[in-house]
């Protein structure tokens, strides 16, 4: 991490301090009942702890349908947790003596996932990035100005593109807009759920940068969603595996890279493409369909795509545990009283 | 940050204008009025549908002669007898005058229960859609229920328990458009409300009013103000039937479904002339039809 | 399957619930005392003592509906004002002499509007397209009941050929289709009847074949050389479905339809009953009428999802 990342001087909206992380997730829980299951529900986040440090960038990775969109939302309170609490710069969210949800959306953006049904088809985008600080008390001619500086911060022409209806922009152009929508209202935290997913690859690298450009330039922290191993790594600072609604891996991204300590997160890096056979790992990479989350396997979540599954792993369910570094994983395995039979071989 | 670079580190180059071909930008309803001016045949029966709305408007003007003036020798003529260009009725009246006239009441009865429908149906299915859960399953299964009357049977079901005339048959009619109203703008509501966009207003901490507002009416306006359009035409025939039967304005009053009823007797005398209100009915009902489908086609932009 | 069936059956029974109830409360619509507008102007105290007591009218609301629903399975609708008779004797001869009509009226509408459909769909875009697609419009547009008018101009008063009006001098109870001084009676009302669906079932086969035609399975078809006639029976046979399922329910809309229509031609069925109702302000008979026609309605729609689920698997999980 160099120096230059991390964000020297304070927003004057800083309570907590440098140390105070920004965003503290605990036991966040979200089940979606299905209907005519008989009270069955999809347990789309279930039991999901950790801190977003200010300055950072949260890489989030998981495979499709693991909970990080509902994760997302969770987060800027767009769909109520069924339990959990979230404490915004030590502030609890929602809570009679924390901030409300609107404090906490006046701080906290989001970008989303699917850069077309994000804006609206009925409005020019200038109208749709001048929304925002409208919303938020700005006078209408105000809110243009800020919109209008908003799509040239992002690289877009103001006068050639803001009176654009979003199927006249491109993909790339249209994610862009949604960048500038989000930072309008002058957040300090943004969720970016697969922002460059549906992007071809030129165009995701140059989102990509603007993106780290403006978070330097903002003073911004990011909770950065993808599916991509390889994105994860070139934008974030720490990283965190998810599956089946669950947390299996958390750490700095070197180590999670350099050394994956569960199963999953392994499996997950054998399954990059890559034309480096010096990267390729002795890990068969993630075979097979996730399993139903409305019954997800008992004790650990993965062992029925696990290469090294015992009968423990169906009984009990493994914790995550430390393993120095800010290094977090959840495996029988890396618990050497867990009696797994290769428990502490790994560790 | 670690040494690989996986990406090219391309900086962002300020105002990248991608190739973007200088057109005209135009907003969704201009694009609109722009295909319905070059759509020929929509223009023309546009002007048609202008011309029979201004006919019965300016009818106390336009018509020869007085519409309630009765004559004991004049009666049952046909087209052109002494000046009376489409004949007289079985009173002697001028049909003329009366066509015009009777185009007031029935243009009226077709549109008033259109545009009060429209509003109360439309809202109501914004709200279903809108709020989803208990609140759109109460209103859309009591919609259902009124589904399930063909709609000429409840028209003249509830006009008919009410005793008739034309206000009672304009209520009729607007209940009857109210469950298919609110049926396409909950459908509309409903597709919007999934899209991430109102996901992206609730971020900024827009409440409900100014969602629906801003981002949904938008996007529900266009298929609903399609509807509606094609239901003027449905609504004029179930008006001038309500008057046939009889539920309609009283006599002396001029009305085009009116005026079929009494002229029936008299299909023996002047077949022709008892017709012609029927014609007036079937032009003024495929005008406006051809009007909405024109309207359809040009509001039929992907976006 | 059964499943899905039983889940269909489960939802008309709100449905016809809450139908019985709008019936129910068109007595309250009517201008005035609901207790007289069941009854005859001339009616004694007495009568109107029992049927106050045999209504409830002086019981609470839900309790009057109850009491009145319980009359109505077991079909005693009341009485008719005008004409003294039970209600529900009158509706069983007129929706016998409609469902006539309708019987006949519907296969002639399905058999001329899907071929005018299918050599639209077949064709799109030529002559004959553009020509069914303009009928279709005026179809939908015609006032039924000015249509009846001039059939009846033309064929009975302009050239004679076809009797104007009713079901001929014996009426209805010795009515034979089978015997033609009878059967000519009804072939006016048949033919303005079916007029009313077949713009809507031209259009719906139309699109239906023209979609058909797209899909994939039929490039194939045609890529492995099967004759023109040969795809288009495929088509067909796919397109089919549909067109039924929407046929079904313009059956239910000729009931309500057959009231303009049957006004004209004085054809004693449901809607002329309607129709005299309306002018006698016979309230008891409209009630009964129009809840006959409605459940029958429902009933229709109910039978047509099942049947279609029946024939297109893909309607069950939709
Ligand atoms: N509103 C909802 N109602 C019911 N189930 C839902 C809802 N939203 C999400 N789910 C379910 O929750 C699970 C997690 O969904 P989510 O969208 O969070 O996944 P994701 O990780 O973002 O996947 P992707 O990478 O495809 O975007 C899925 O099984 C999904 O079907
Ligand atoms: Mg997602």
């Amino acid at each position: 991490m160099s120096p230059l990342d991390m964000s020297p001087d304070l927003d004057p909206r800083d309570r907590g301090g440098e140390q105070q992380p920004l965003l503290i997730v605990r036991d966040l829980r979200r089940h979606f009942p299905i209907k005519g299951a008989g009270g069955r529900a999809v347990k789309a986040v279930d039991g999901v702890s950790f801190d977003v440090r200010k300055g950072e960038i949260l890489g989030v990775v998981g495979e499709s349908g693991c909970g990080k969109s509902t994760l997302a939302r969770l987060l800027l309170h767009l769909i109520r947790p069924d339990a959990g609490e979230l404490v915004f710069d030590g502030d609890q969210v929602d809570a009679p003596r924390g901030i409300t949800v609107a404090a906490l959306r006046r701080q906290a953006q989001m970008v989303f996932q699917d850069s077309y049904s994000s804006l609206n088809p009925r409005m020019p985008v200038r109208d749709s990035v001048a929304f925002g600080p409208f919303v938020q008390g700005e006078p209408k001619a105000k809110a243009r100005e800020i919109a209008r500086d908003m799509l040239a911060k992002v690289g877009l022409n103001p006068d050639q593109f803001g009176p654009r209806y979003p199927h006249e922009l491109s993909g790339g152009q249209k994610q862009r807009v949604n960048v500038a929508r989000a930072l309008a209202t002058n957040p300090r935290m943004v969720i970016l759920d697969e922002p460059v997913s549906a992007l071809d690859k030129s165009v995701e690298a140059q989102v990509l940068n603007l993106l780290r450009a403006l978070k330097r330039q903002f003073n911004l922290t990011y909770v950065f969603i993808s599916h991509d191993m390889n994105v994860v790594r070139y934008i974030s600072d720490r990283v965190l595996v998810m599956y089946l609604g669950k947390i299996v891996e958390l750490g700095p991204v070197d180590e999670i890279f350099s050394h994956p300590r569960h199963p999953y997160t392994r499996a997950l890096l054998a399954s990059r493409p890559s034309m480096d056979p010096a990267r390729r790992m002795e890990e068969p990479p993630v075979t097979g369909d996730p399993p139903n989350p409305i019954d997800p396997p008992s004790g650990c979540r993965f062992r029925t795509r696990c290469a090294y599954s015992e009968p423990l792993c169906a009984t009990s369910e493994p914790a995550l545990s430390a393993m120095g570094g800010g290094h977090i994983a959840a495996c029988h395995m890396l618990d050497p009283a867990s009696g797994h039979s290769a428990a502490g071989a790994m560790s | 940050m670690s040494q690989t670079v996986v990406f090219p580190g391309s900086a962002v180059s300020p105002h990248e204008d991608q190739a973007a071909p200088e057109t005209r930008i135009r907003s969704y309803w201009q694009s609109v009025g722009y295909r319905l001016r070059h759509d020929k045949a929509t223009v023309f029966f546009g002007t048609m549908v202008l011309l029979i709305v201004l006919s019965a408007v300016l009818a106390p003007w336009l018509a020869p002669f007085d519409p309630y003036k009765e004559s004991i020798i004049g009666r049952l003529k046909p087209m052109g007898w002494r000046g009376h260009l489409l004949g007289t009725d079985e009173l002697g009246r001028d049909m003329l005058s009366r066509l015009l006239y009777g185009g007031r009441v029935s243009l009226l009865m077709g549109i008033v229960p259109v545009i009060f429908a429209t509003c109360a149906g439309g809202a109501l299915g914004v709200i279903a859609g809108f709020m989803g859960g208990k609140v759109n399953t109460g209103i859309m299964r009591t919609m259902d229920v009124f589904y399930a009357f063909p709609s000429v049977l409840l028209a003249v079901a509830i006009s008919g328990a009410m005793g008739g005339g034309m206000s009672n048959g304009m209520l009729a009619l607007t209940l009857v458009f109210i469950p298919p109203m609110c049926r396409v703008a909950e459908t509309a509501t409903t597709q919007v409300r999934a899209l991430d966009f109102i996901e992206a207003a609730r971020a900024t901490g827009a409440g409900t009013m100014t969602i629906v507002r801003h981002h949904v009416l938008g996007n529900v306006l266009g298929p609903v103000f399609i509807y509606a359009s094609s239901l003027v035409s449905v609504s004029i025939l179930l008006a001038s039937g309500l008057s046939f039967l009889g539920l309609g304005v009283r006599p002396p009053t001029a009305d085009w479904g009116l005026m079929l009823s009494t002229l029936r007797q008299s299909i023996y005398v002047v077949p022709v002339v008892c017709a012609l209100p029927g014609v007036a009915i079937f032009i003024t009902s495929i005008c406006f039809n051809l009007v909405s489908d024109g309207l359809r086609q040009a509001m039929d932009v992907r976006m | 399957m059964t499943r899905y069936i039983l889940q269909r059956i489960l939802y008309a029974i709100p449905i016809a619930f809450g139908v019985s109830v709008v019936c129910f409360s068109l007595v309250y619509l009517a201008p005035g005392d609901p207790l007289q507008t069941i009854l005859p102007p001339d009616a004694t105290a007495e009568t109107i003592e029992i049927v106050k007591k045999a209504y409830g009218f002086d019981k609470p609301l839900p309790i009057q509906f109850a009491i009145w629903l319980s009359k109505v399975v077991t079909g005693d609708f009341g009485m008719s004002i005008a004409t003294r008779r039970p209600v529900f004797d009158e509706i069983v001869m007129a929706v016998g002499n409609t469902g006539m009509l309708v019987v006949f009226a519907i296969p002639l509408a399905f058999s001329i509007g899907f071929s005018m459909g299918l050599l639209a769909g077949c064709f799109p875009g030529k002559v004959v397209d553009r020509s069914v697609t303009g009928i279709a419009v005026f179809g939908v547009s015609l006032p039924n009941y000015w249509l009846a008018i001039v059939m009846v101009i033309v064929f009975a008063v302009e050239l004679s050929w076809l009797p104007a009006t009713g079901m001929g001098p014996k009426g209805s109870d010795a009515f034979s289709v089978w015997r033609w001084s009878d059967a000519r009676f009804l072939v006016l009302p048949v033919i303005t009847l079916s007029m009313i669906p077949i713009g809507i079932i031209a259009r719906t086969t139309r699109a239906a074949i023209a979609e058909t035609r797209n899909q994939d399975f039929v490039q194939t078809l045609r890529a492995k050389g099967l004759g023109e006639m040969a795809v288009i029976r495929h088509v067909v046979k796919n397109a089919l479905p549909g067109v039924l399922a929407v046929m079904g329910l313009q059956f239910g809309y000729l009931l309500g339809g057959s009231i303009l229509v049957e006004t004209v031609f004085t054809w004693p069925g449901s809607g002329f009953l309607l129709s005299k109702a309306i002018v006698n302000r016979d309230v008891p008979v409209l009630q009964g009428t129009i809840l006959v026609l409605a459940v029958a309605f429902v009933t229709i729609n109910l039978v047509v999802d099942l049947l279609q689920s029946l024939i297109d698997p893909r309607i069950r999980r939709g």
